[in-house]
């Protein structure tokens, strides 16, 4: 087994030194009903690495690759470009195969990436203080609602029918465990109006998301002073953090707690993930914070370093006061955020999102041309939703027939009457001109 | 040819003078290291991308009129920088990563190869389901894989990590409860030794925490247990082998108790990689058991994740399973139930965007593939032979918490440091200078200065070898009085010992530019 190092002989003068006859005698403590005589039944045996990538191989095959297709999916993944150099050295011994910093000297590399990590994670949402990364956009958002109600005392939530139904659903699934009241607002392009409507005495936050699902872009500066004057906290949700290079961050619309997915920054679409959370709030709230935080401080002979900090509020210190039971978060994922970043920069970064929004309004005009195809949403950033004459399920399975992935149809997300002929399209700087006609064409022919 | 080697000294010539300082800041092979925002400009990037074309913006008069602040660096730039910091970190590839409690086996290359195919890594979680046929034949294999090693009925594969999965287990125990009309039960019993993931999850469900205390021997007391019972009880969290490195022998009369009593048994599985291929927890009477991908199927821990905590189910719980999850339909092919509606069970809902850790499961099922049931077995029984050799070596050096073999880690407690004026942080950080990432300290916390040593299967003999000579030679300097080696270390690390409480008093989390002297000057 090319894995184990340990010879047969090695093994008898092991088993020599702690004194017992056989490797069965440090198993008896095991209750003897429960002790197998051999391997486990109905799995195969050991097999070389040729074998192995062969069956592997044979599994991929079975997947149509976004890239080997004209592709518009999105819905809180998407496919960007990631530079080379980022899976180069998100490989490199030293930060695959360590762990969570808790010995910092040595540990510096993981802990200053980390730093800079949150820094960039502040700089591009425009709030005072970010964690190290949650393990995905949907868990962010469902620890920002707990928190909120930490913070405020409260326990009514109110979701915005503009939110990723599944945000809203994995959301949900916690915040009525800690005994939370979900008040959950009608699916709708826009409901600012009815958000702030839903505000009572007993509010602890509202969560609202920009780009939303359907692509809308709202403006929350107005409601989150309203929401904030009732003495709850407005979360910010977004799945897309390529948009803030061009768009107006949550942070400086005034949003208490934000959080979302940092997925398209450095990383794979991964069927799903691993994925990156982003986390971040205010100053005041960061000891309410869930999730590791990395701090500087210097060492003893008073040069700079890094270190992970404020752990009294984690599960490791504190237990079942703990603000969340979060441990292993993303930090691999992180990494390749941030090294991405930092070969974008500010100036790359606003480049980059410019690039996606041209083919997203590319992509826009061309399927609201085709006869029956009706646009939703009046201002977005890539991605945008389109009312389909019949079911857009369907259309899309049509697609794939012809081998375009045209978008992912909102009922995929969540059965709403009323959205079944509602479409999602998602367009990067990956798409190409060619792509767009591509789609134009299938959509018209299956509709 | 000959070199031109006239007047170059060939031997090397004592010398006993202290290191000087550098003038760059480097030494030697030790690049000096900066902040991306003190060596990046904002004007700089090291991406290339085509022309902006100038389309009219529809933005809904939300353009962002700011700058992010954040720097770019030309690739040279931005790889030297990520090089330069990789190598400040320890790594298993580099030496023993003894840190109990975290698995830190090796990482095979091959997983990483296969989780890159692009029917893994370049497919979308929302794609239609004939296209990712591929994808979720990972899943169903990973899934019986799991079922199969467990002997249990289902498994969740959506939690995003061990405690995600904790939380996963938990919340199918509560739906269950509610659904018997049991809702009344929410006490949740926790030994004192349990990871503190444990009690942080019970309250995140809801349940309130009751500890059992720890017998001597390291165990479960079973008549504190007995007298915690009670019509209440939701459950019990055990960690089994548990967190002193020690196996429960009381488990199946554990889970007679609890469920005689109407509760439910989870069983943290942090420490399957111990047991794993040669005794099933289905066996045991466990009901829920998230399994870390990242430990026992050796997915890498990437400096802190992302990690993966399938759950698997009994079944009893298995109707609770949240979605989504896969099936197979009547032709053969596979499909998601993603929707609660569409499930045949009672959901108790859904944990996170999407399918859960697809990276993962392709790399666990790598692992499982290329190891098979004979070498999983193998691996359980090597990671337990390695951590009862490290045991038998030291335990005339150093005390062991407890008599008798251990499983697949050692623990020893500080007793025999007593006197000495080290503490187990001070052997730790020595550790640091002796080329080891230091052992788990200062957990579980039913031990004084705890030391949780785990070495893995992936150690040779010769290997372990060196790690015993090491510590041996810090317990008899320690004990010989040579205090400065420990209260002082690291000595060779990069940074000296950092200063933690600095950090929190006045925390310092993200980057802000340095203020200008002459500000200073005006305040």
């Amino acid at each position: 087994m090319r894995y184990l190092p340990l010879t047969p002989s090695d093994r008898e003068q092991m088993l020599a030194k702690v004194g017992v006859a056989s490797i069965e005698d440090l198993f008896l403590d095991v209750p003897e009903i429960a002790r197998l005589d051999g391997p486990i039944h109905d799995l195969p045996f050991a097999q070389g690495e040729l074998a192995v990538e062969r069956h592997m191989q044979r599994l991929s095959n079975g997947s149509v690759a976004a890239g080997s297709v004209p592709f518009f999916c999105g819905a809180g993944a998407y496919r960007h470009a990631v530079p080379a150099s980022v899976d180069h050295l998100i490989q490199r011994s030293e930060f695959l195969t360590t762990y969570t910093p808790y010995q910092p000297e040595m540990a510096q590399g993981t802990v200053q990436t980390l730093f800079e990590f949150q820094s960039q994670v502040a700089g591009l949402l425009a709030c005072d203080v970010a964690n190290a990364s949650m393990y995905d956009g949907s868990t962010a958002c469902a620890e920002a609602v707990v928190m909120a109600a930490r913070v405020t005392k409260r326990t009514k939530v109110v979701f915005s029918g503009g939110l990723h139904p599944h945000y809203r659903r994995a959301a949900r699934t916690l915040a009525k465990h800690s005994g939370l009241e979900i008040a959950g607002l009608p699916i709708a392009i826009n409901d600012e109006a009815a958000v702030l409507a839903a505000v009572d005495q007993n509010t602890a936050c509202v969560v609202v998301q920009c780009p939303n699902v359907f692509g809308t872009l709202t403006d929350f500066t107005e409601l989150a002073k309203a929401v904030q004057a009732k003495g709850a906290l407005l979360i910010a949700v977004f799945t897309e953090a390529v948009a803030f290079g061009l768009i107006t961050p949550p942070g400086e619309m005034g949003a208490d707690i934000v959080a979302g997915e940092g997925q398209s920054i450095g990383n794979s679409l991964n069927f799903g993930g691993p994925y990156v959370g982003l986390f971040a709030t205010k100053d005041k709230y960061v000891r309410q914070m869930p999730g590791r935080l990395a701090g500087e401080t210097v060492d003893a002979d008073g040069t700079r370093g890094f270190v992970l900090t404020l752990s009294t509020r984690e599960q490791h210190i504190r237990r079942d006061k703990a603000t969340s039971n979060i441990c292993t978060n993303s930090g691999l994922c992180a990494l390749a955020f941030t090294i991405h970043m930092t070969l974008l920069g500010d100036k790359g970064l606003k480049h980059l999102a410019q690039l996606n929004h041209e083919a997203a309004c590319e992509a826009a005009d061309a399927v609201s041309s085709i006869q029956g195809v009706e646009l939703l949403s009046d201002s977005f950033f890539n991605e945008f939703a389109v009312r389909l004459p019949g079911d857009a399920a369907k259309a899309v399975e049509a697609m794939a027939a012809h081998n375009v992935l045209g978008g992912v149809p909102y009922s995929r997300l969540r059965q709403e009457p009323g959205f079944e002929n509602v479409l999602l399209i998602a367009a990067t700087e990956t798409t190409t001109a060619e792509d767009i006609a591509s789609l134009a064409d299938t959509l018209k022919k299956v509709i | 040819m000959a070199m031109n080697n006239v007047g170059r000294p060939t031997a090397s010539v004592a010398n006993d003078a202290a290191a000087p300082t550098t003038f760059s800041g480097a030494r030697g092979l030790l690049q000096p290291t900066s902040l991306i925002f003190e060596t990046g400009s904002i004007d700089r990037t090291g991406v290339d991308l085509p022309p902006v074309k100038g389309v009219t913006a529809r933005l809904g008069g939300l353009a962002r009129q700011t700058s992010t602040g954040n720097p770019g660096l030309s690739e040279p730039e931005a790889v030297r920088h990520y090089v330069r910091l990789s190598q400040r970190n320890y790594a298993i590839d580099l030496g023993m990563f003894p840190l109990g409690s975290c698995t830190m086996k090796h990482n095979a290359r091959l997983n990483e190869k296969m989780a890159r195919l692009p029917g893994f890594a370049d497919v979308h979680p929302l794609q239609p389901v004939s296209t990712v046929q591929g994808a979720l034949g990972v899943m169903d294999q990973l899934s019986h894989w799991l079922i199969t090693l467990t002997g249990m009925k289902a498994v969740a594969l959506s939690p995003k990590a061990g405690a995600h999965g904790e939380l996963c287990g938990m919340l199918a125990i509560r739906a269950a409860l509610d659904a018997q009309g049991q809702a009344h039960r929410r006490r949740v019993l926790v030994p004192e030794s349990a990871h503190g993931t444990n009690p942080a999850t019970a309250v995140q469900c809801g349940f309130i925490v009751d500890e059992i205390k720890a017998a001597p021997d390291g165990r479960v007391d079973l008549s504190d247990l007995k007298t915690k019972l009670g019509d209440d009880v939701a459950g019990i969290m055990l960690t089994n082998p548990n967190t002193c490195g020690l196996f429960e022998r009381d488990i199946r009369e554990i889970a007679d108790l609890i469920h005689a009593s109407g509760g439910y048994f989870y069983c943290d599985g942090a420490n399957f990689n111990a047991i794993a291929g040669r005794v099933r927890p289905g066996d045991l009477g466990v009901d829920a058991m998230h399994i870390n991908l990242h430990k026992t199927f050796s997915t890498p821990h990437g400096g802190g994740g992302p990690g993966s905590g399938p759950t698997v189910l009994s079944d009893a719980l298995a109707p609770f399973a949240p979605v989504p999850y896969v099936v197979t339909r009547a032709d053969g092919t596979l499909d998601l139930v993603e929707h609660e509606a569409d499930s045949d069970g009672e959901p108790f809902g859904r944990m996170v965007a999407f399918h859960g850790q697809m990276g993962m499961y392709t790399r666990a099922l790598t692992y499982m593939l290329s190891h098979g049931a004979d070498g999983i077995k193998q691996a359980s029984e090597d990671a337990v032979l390695n951590a009862n050799y490290v045991q038998a070596c030291l335990k005339e050096h150093m005390s062991p918490a407890f008599d008798g073999v251990c499983m697949h880690e050692a623990l020893f407690d500080d007793s025999w440091l007593e006197g000495t004026g080290v503490t187990t942080l001070d052997f730790a950080k020595a550790m640091i200078d002796e080329g080891y990432h230091p052992m788990t300290m200062y957990f579980p916390l039913v031990v004084h200065g705890a030391m949780l040593i785990e070495p893995t299967e992936s150690e040779s003999k010769a290997s372990l070898d060196a790690f015993i000579a090491s510590m041996t030679g810090l317990a008899k300097a320690a004990k010989s009085g040579d205090t400065a080696r420990f209260t002082g270390a690291p000595y060779h690390a990069p940074v000296k010992r950092l200063d933690e409480t600095r950090a929190a008093r006045k925390p310092v989390l993200k980057w802000a530019p340095p203020v200008e002297p002459a500000k200073i000057a005006a305040e």
